[in-house]
């Protein structure tokens, strides 16, 4: 309890001394709304949640930060909304893979540059798992073993359609020429449950979904879809940290993909208001609980903000534009 | 006995004067959430979540937030039934099937009795749930995950099957209102596909017809109209406002003993699948209706109508945790809500959580216990004054009551076109009435025809096609047979006695 007080002071005293907040003149005068374009219960929903219990935990803010969940459309709803208020600086939105997936998915009109990046708070990784009674120990002997058995034979389960998971199984078909069958299904933790009970025969979930039944021995991760391991070498099971898991490129599956957890604001919102949500992010990344939440899902901490944090997104979308088109994904293609 | 003695243990750690006062604000604010419509549990339960974080790092403290937030799961499921048996609106998706026969029963002044009968029999079904996850908890926790796509729209079909026959309606009526229910359920994002369908181009419609708006107007709305029509006045003054109802109710309700243990099993079975406790209420009712002696008067202000959805609903509601905490599979929203805390806790819920946070768990389940307790105490209290509501004169309750369901349709999603969706189907619901179209039927395809036809097109993507993976392994063979058994009962008891009449 007092370690994380004096973190939090001093996290608060290192904001207030670097150059880029002291020009923060502004600050929320009524509680932010903190849009979640995804429902209840899944991965950004509770970093939102997280981020608002951070926030008020250490008293961050004079205000307080209500996330509310605009799930519909895929996410559209909640984008929609951002969009629509331009210029109210006590509006923020978190963003998954949706911000690109879904415009180019369903034709909804919008696009991240409607909107105003503020801050990557972390990148969610992917990882291959299949069911630990299968005797696959890595991507090519399963990779194999689905060329074998004929296309459309072998089940790969997902969130969503037409969205991150499904797009990397696209991607896995397209480099190494298999055909999966995709099932979508509404969330991740059913995803997992599913490759549990034998229904699908892989999934491609991220390591806080799955991470359970891999403890209990019933999941085996094959490969991380990043370029580099996952920094954690705790054990998370007996013998294995998030560390042993290799990359899938190392394997020969040269595929890499990792999920946005990034922060939005309206259109035409002030610079101040961008430094403010900057500056409190800054605070709530150098919390304890922070740090706990990243180690527990194996995010890629990768935190940027202004241009380089746009670039990073503008780079983003044209590889999802890339890999939606050559999957067919495309509303209207 | 190992349970016996980690429940013991469980209960030391959940009676701490603390969690107790937890316990009945939790329930108390259940209550309310559960009453006021649109405001659901997950709704109320994600409003404090953030302020149980603070609360969890403490020594024991994710104990004591989980009971909190769990009571008010308890507090919400007790509170959906008091409007739908008042005011024939309810409050949550679960309590739909609660107003058919105590909305009746309210009207004929045996709200206290239709009141007592619903929390009582929402108490039973809640213990007898928690008893079941106290002991058998590592035998049917594995349970859900026989369940595939196949498995799950066998589920639906069963949910759908067993509740078809059951309006006092001709048949091609309940038809044609069920298919509309499919139809508005089809609005909205297709999760097969990715892509929108029926929206028109409206950005309104993207996310579909939210459920809750949709009863709100069908029931709340479309009930004041015709209550308008027919004359200002409420039928249910004659309410008894003392506690003797109570105990007149607990009398009788021993004689429904048969139909509490099918809909505790009913709930329990839903509960644990996990689908959830709305098809849960629905199929118990059905299933009672079909086999109750009394079932042909169903509708009317049968006290078992009330008993049947209640009992599985809570059942459910309470079992529906199992899947949660077991395997990370959320039965509910209010529980995929109650996931995420667990999350943000540093509580990691799956197969090892029984294991590694055995005080939690056992807290947690004693808390249930106590929960339920303190739950039944605060409702059955406040029966009297709950029925006293029907006395406030309808010129005045009337607006109050309008006032309140567009709040709630502008909650579900903070929208104005909800209001007017609210509207909308307030004018439906009036219009079915009066040309006796069955509202159930609609309503049921409303909340589960998305899961049905998701369940059912992840099936087909599976079998590429073929049908016959519906009767691909025993369980959901069974299930699948018991389905269409059930849709074509009265056909089948009418053979059956014709083939007994026969040799006599």
């Amino acid at each position: 309890m007092k370690t994380s007080i004096a973190l939090a002071v001093s996290a608060a005293f290192a904001a207030v001394l670097s150059p880029a907040v002291q020009a923060q003149t502004w600050e929320p005068t009524k509680n932010v709304e903190f849009i979640i374009p995804a429902g209840t219960g899944g991965g950004a929903d509770q970093m939102a949640r997280a981020v608002q219990g951070i926030v008020a935990k250490h008293g961050l803010m004079k205000q307080s930060i209500l996330p509310i969940n605009k799930a519909g459309g895929a996410g559209a709803e909640g984008f929609l909304d951002v969009k629509n208020a331009a210029g109210d600086p006590h509006k923020i939105i978190i963003t998954l893979s949706n911000l690109f997936t879904t415009p180019l998915a369903t034709g909804v009109p919008f696009n991240w540059r409607d909107l105003t990046p503020v801050q990557m708070l972390a990148l969610d990784n992917f990882v291959l798992w299949v069911n630990s009674k299968t005797t696959y120990k890595t991507p090519k002997e399963y990779l194999d073993a689905v060329k074998k058995a004929g296309p459309g034979k072998l089940r790969m389960g997902g969130t969503g359609a037409k969205q991150e998971d499904q797009i990397i199984t696209a991607a896995i078909e397209q480099r190494t020429g298999v055909k999966f069958t995709y099932i979508p299904f509404k969330g991740g933790g059913a995803v997992a449950t599913q490759l549990v009970g034998g229904h699908v025969d892989s999934t491609v979930n991220n390591p806080i979904e799955a991470v359970a039944q891999w403890r209990a021995g019933s999941l085996r991760p094959l490969c991380v879809f990043d370029t580099q391991r996952m920094p954690y070498k705790e054990k998370v099971t007996k013998d294995m940290s998030w560390y042993d898991i290799p990359t899938c490129k190392s394997t020969g599956l040269d595929i890499d993909y990792l999920m946005l957890r990034g922060v939005f604001m309206a259109p035409g919102v002030k610079p101040e208001h961008v430094n403010y949500y900057t500056g409190l992010f800054a605070k709530v990344m150098a919390t304890p609980e922070w740090r706990k939440l990243m180690e527990d899902g194996a995010f890629n901490t990768t935190a940027l903000k202004g241009k380089e944090y746009a670039d990073w997104v503008a780079r983003e979308e044209a590889r999802h534009v890339s890999l939606m088109k050559a999957a067919g994904f495309i509303a209207g293609q | 006995m190992d349970e016996i003695q980690s429940l013991w243990h469980g209960f030391g750690v959940a009676l701490s004067p603390t969690n107790i006062a937890l316990m009945f604000t939790g329930v108390i604010l259940g209550v309310i959430i559960g009453v006021l419509p649109g405001l659901g549990g997950a709704n109320g339960v994600a409003i404090l979540l953030p302020l149980t974080f603070g609360m969890a790092q403490t020594p024991g403290g994710a104990t004591s937030a989980i009971i909190l937030l769990s009571c008010i799961y308890w507090g919400a499921l007790f509170g959906g039934a008091i409007t739908s048996i008042l005011f024939n609106i309810p409050g949550e998706p679960w309590s739909v099937a609660t107003t058919f026969d105590g909305y009746p029963m309210a009207q004929q002044g045996q709200a206290g009795r239709a009141l007592t009968a619903a929390f009582t029999s929402s108490f039973v079904g809640a213990f007898l749930a928690v008893v079941m996850i106290t002991f058998l908890s590592p035998v049917v926790a594995g349970f859900a995950l026989a369940f595939g796509p196949p498995e799950y729209f066998a589920v639906y079909l069963l949910t759908f099957c067993a509740f078809i026959g059951t309006s006092k309606e001709p048949p091609f009526k309940t038809l044609a209102a069920m298919m509309l229910g499919f139809a508005l359920a089809a609005v909205g994002t297709d999760t097969v596909t990715g892509t929108l369908r029926l929206t028109f181009g409206s950005t309104h419609l993207l996310t579909g017809f939210d459920f809750l708006v949709a009863v709100i107007g069908l029931f709340g709305i479309g009930e004041i109209l015709l209550t308008l029509e027919e004359g200002l006045e409420f039928r249910g003054t004659k309410a008894k406002l003392n506690m003797r109802v109570v105990l007149e109710t607990w009398r009788e309700l021993p004689r429904y003993w048969l139909t509490s243990v099918r809909s505790t099993l009913v709930g329990c079975f839903m509960g644990i699948v996990p689908g959830g406790a709305t098809p849960a209420s629905f199929m118990s009712y059905g299933v009672a209706r079909r086999f109750s002696p009394d079932g042909a008067k169903f509708g009317t202000g049968k006290i078992e109508g009330v008993v049947a959805p209640e009992t599985a609903a809570h059942a459910a509601g309470t079992s529906a945790l199992l899947p949660m905490l077991t395997l990370g599979v959320p039965g509910s929203p209010t529980a995929a809500v109650l996931l995420g805390g667990l999350m943000i806790w540093g509580l990691q819920p799956g197969p090892l959580l029984f294991v590694e946070q055995k005080d939690f768990v056992w807290g947690l389940i004693a808390s249930m216990y106590l929960g339920n307790i303190a739950g039944l105490i605060v409702v059955l209290t406040c029966v009297p004054l709950f029925a006293a509501i029907l006395r406030v004169p309808f010129s005045i309750i009337a607006p109050i009551i309008i006032v309140i369901c567009a709040i709630g349709s502008f909650t579900v999603k903070n929208a104005m076109f909800d209001i007017w969706m609210m509207v909308v189907f307030g004018i439906l619901g009036y219009l079915f009435k009066k040309l006796q179209y069955p509202l159930a039927p609609l309503v049921l395809a409303i909340v589960l025809g998305d899961n049905a036809e998701s369940a059912f097109r992840q099936a087909m993507l599976m079998s590429q096609g073929d049908l016959s993976i519906l009767f691909a392994n025993t369980l959901v063979g069974t299930m699948t047979t018991l389905a269409l058994v059930l849709l074509f009962w009265p056909m089948i008891s009418a053979l059956l006695a014709k083939l007994r009449g026969k040799p006599g």
